[in-house]
């Protein structure tokens, strides 16, 4: 019972920054209809600025910071230089270019830093507190809880309440009216790929150093899982990703917990495959007509 | 009513002048029927001579290089078929090589153990692995006939990703991170004794991806090649026309995979061992960079595709030498240059020549129409910006 109830908290502290993680690539694909193949390794980049503004200044916060900034400054970049120029007539043009992207930043981290395994800090302690005997949540895990959720009430309430978020939603829904409207359609996609950008590099603080540290290749099973978890949720939906997220956490760390550590790879690979056959469009999609 | 379920049989080719105005080099316009093989017959046989005398001329190391080429080409003639012809993206290609390697090595050393000896043991490793990956292979297959796009990539990566962990799940028969050494025979006795080895693994390898090509090139300008473009381009229609879609998907992905399987096979046998690190996800993306630098679609793009993928580390090696650095900062670049050479790779030919090298040839050549990569780029699409992709 112990053990159980450490595994639930401990999965759904892993699946606060799934749900995150889902929940920018969600961001991308709803503005622009695009699965953003790069979105682990624009986080690792930004975890790699924060160890080094880290290491300069001696700050984990600073560092923190640093990494949201340049998280927010990668997004608009990618989206400015590069997914701007691909042709929107197959879906695979974006995924490859996405995949090129891959490449191109683990190839520049690890000409930087080298392709060792960098040690990742963090702020708070990861030992548990003690209630009646029994380690429940440790304050990193309060930590993840509190910033995810203030990333999901944030993004909420951009989307929902201000005139910015309408304006995104608008050119996602449909461009060509936003614009004869005078809405910055082009803009509002930089914005918000920048913002998916900054929620992915908060993911990536949150879950690196729960890791095995810091490697051009740490958030490849993390981009995976968090995949699954938009999946689950289905591509459309905010909820559905936050949803998905914490379900994913759960069943990885049961999994993890009672069948041994090294078949959660495998665990999302039949997650993911079960999900997709069942349900493809996710447990929150709304029916699409029949087209054959 | 699915249209799919109707028994009608695919329109079987006139043996007149097909013109499909397609890009790719398997699809020029055909003469009468039967000289395709024979004209495929002829070019497997002119390539083969050239190897026999590349494997004469050439030191060594060349040799182990071509070899190397060899095998890579294996899995990327399967790819460039199942991404350019048939429009599903694999990024599980690396996953299917391992599991040919790895089925491979078992094999050798299982027979070598049981004190087998004789010429025929590589055949039947080698025929062993494209067995195992074509099993494997219509698993997935199954699995990514209902995927479309970013679903279907995603679970690709996912097997690219996991797959090579579960070496680690059962070391008990992999050996973990550690891998397999592979058995190999030494050349026969016929050969004379001072008969170099990496000219017969030149002689193992080139053999091998000779036949899987002419296979697949044979493949293309078949009925199921016709059936593979058509539902590219239009499921709808490829259903209507009475195409089942479904299976031809499934056909396709075995297709490839079962080349996949052979190349990792043949890596195995020039490497003599095998391991996790070498079929990560990275070795993946290295094909899908291979067939679209070449042109995805053309069994001779895949050439050139294969072709870099050996030459540019090599290349990057050198230049490294060339600059006076420390030996660590050296190894660091060495390692890394070509992943971000191939990577600026994907990113410009995607967007600046979707029909890759393959498709710079022929628009200077003006033989035939060009194609886009993934036949975009020039038809206006009216599903472009739908939910379902």
């Amino acid at each position: 019972m112990d053990r159980f109830v450490f595994l639930t908290l401990d999965g759904l502290s892993r699946g606060a920054v799934y749900a995150a993680f889902a929940l920018a690539l969600v961001l991308i694909w709803r503005a622009a209809r695009v699965v953003n193949f790069a979105q682990g390794a624009m986080a690792v980049a930004t975890a790699y600025v924060a160890y080094s503004v880290s290491a300069w200044t001696g700050s984990y916060w600073l560092g923190f910071l640093a990494a949201l900034v340049a998280g927010l400054l990668l997004g608009a970049l990618v989206e400015v230089a590069v997914i701007r120029f691909v042709g929107h007539d197959s879906p695979l043009n974006a995924v490859i270019v996405a995949l090129g992207l891959v490449l191109l930043i683990q190839a520049v981290l690890g000409m930087v830093y080298g392709n060792e395994f960098l040690p990742a800090t963090t702020a708070f302690s990861r030992t548990g507190y003690e209630i009646g005997g029994l380690a429940v949540l440790s304050p990193y895990d309060l930590f993840v809880f509190g910033a995810v959720a203030v990333v999901v009430v944030g993004l909420a309430w951009i989307f929902t309440r201000t005139a910015v978020g309408l304006r995104m939603r608008a050119a996602a829904f449909a461009p060509e009216v936003s614009r004869l409207l005078g809405v910055n359609v082009g803009g509002m996609l930089t914005l918000g790929w920048a913002l998916a950008a900054g929620v992915g590099a908060l993911a990536g603080m949150l879950i690196i150093p729960t890791g095995l540290g810091l490697h051009p290749n740490a958030m490849d099973l993390v981009f995976v899982s968090a995949f699954t978890a938009a999946v689950v949720g289905g591509l459309d939906s905010p909820p559905g990703a936050v949803v998905g997220g914490l379900a994913v956490g759960l069943i990885l760390s049961y999994v993890g917990g009672y069948l041994g550590s090294d078949t959660t790879g495998l665990a999302v690979l039949v997650l993911l495959l079960a999900v997709l056959l069942v349900r493809p469009g996710g447990l929150f999609a709304a029916t699409v007509a029949r087209r054959a | 009513m699915r249209a799919g379920a109707l028994p009608v049989a695919p329109p079987e080719s006139d043996g007149g002048p097909a013109r499909t105005s397609e890009r790719g080099g398997a699809d020029r316009p055909t003469g009468p029927r039967g000289s395709t093989l024979l004209r495929h017959l002829v070019v497997v046989l002119v390539a083969a001579a050239a190897l026999l005398a590349a494997s004469y001329l050439l030191d060594p190391f060349r040799n182990f290089q071509l070899a190397t080429v060899a095998a890579y080409l294996c899995a990327t003639a399967g790819l460039t078929v199942l991404i350019g012809l048939n429009g599903q993206l694999s990024l599980g290609h690396g996953a299917l090589m391992a599991t040919g390697a790895y089925t491979v090595a078992l094999s050798q050393n299982a027979l070598a153990d049981r004190g087998m000896t004789g010429s025929w043991l590589l055949p039947l490793s080698l025929g062993a692995a494209v067995l195992t990956t074509i099993a494997v292979g219509a698993v997935i297959g199954v699995a990514a006939a209902r995927l479309r796009g970013p679903y279907l990539a995603g679970v690709t990566l996912a097997v690219a990703v996991v797959v090579p962990a579960l070496t680690v799940t059962f070391d008990g028969i992999f050996n973990g991170e550690q891998g397999l050494s592979v058995y190999l025979e030494p050349p026969p006795a016929a050969l004379g004794p001072y008969f170099p080895y990496e000219r017969w693994q030149l002689w193992i390898a080139g053999t091998a991806t000779l036949l899987a090509l002419l296979l697949v090139a044979n493949l293309v300008r078949s009925r199921y090649g016709r059936n593979f473009r058509a539902v590219r381009d239009d499921e709808i229609a490829a259903r209507l026309a009475g195409i089942h879609v479904a299976r031809t998907q499934v056909i396709a992905f075995v297709l490839s995979a079962a080349t996949a399987g052979l190349g990792g096979g043949l890596l195995a046998v020039l490497a003599q061992s095998v391991s996790p690190g070498a079929f990560s996800l990275t070795l993946s993306l290295f094909l899908l960079m291979a067939v679209v630098l070449g042109g995805l679609g053309s069994l001779a793009g895949a050439v050139w595709g294969a072709a870099v993928l050996v030459l540019l580390p090599e290349l990057s090696h050198h230049l490294t030498e060339q600059l006076s650095l420390s030996p660590a900062v050296a190894q660091r670049l060495a390692g890394n240059l070509p992943l971000a050479i191939f990577g600026i790779t994907l990113i410009v030919v995607m967007i600046a020549a979707p029909g890759g090298v393959q498709g710079l040839l022929s628009r200077l050549a003006r033989t035939r129409p060009v194609r886009a990569g993934l036949r975009s780029l020039r038809r206006p699409t009216r599903r472009s910006r739908q939910t379902r992709t």
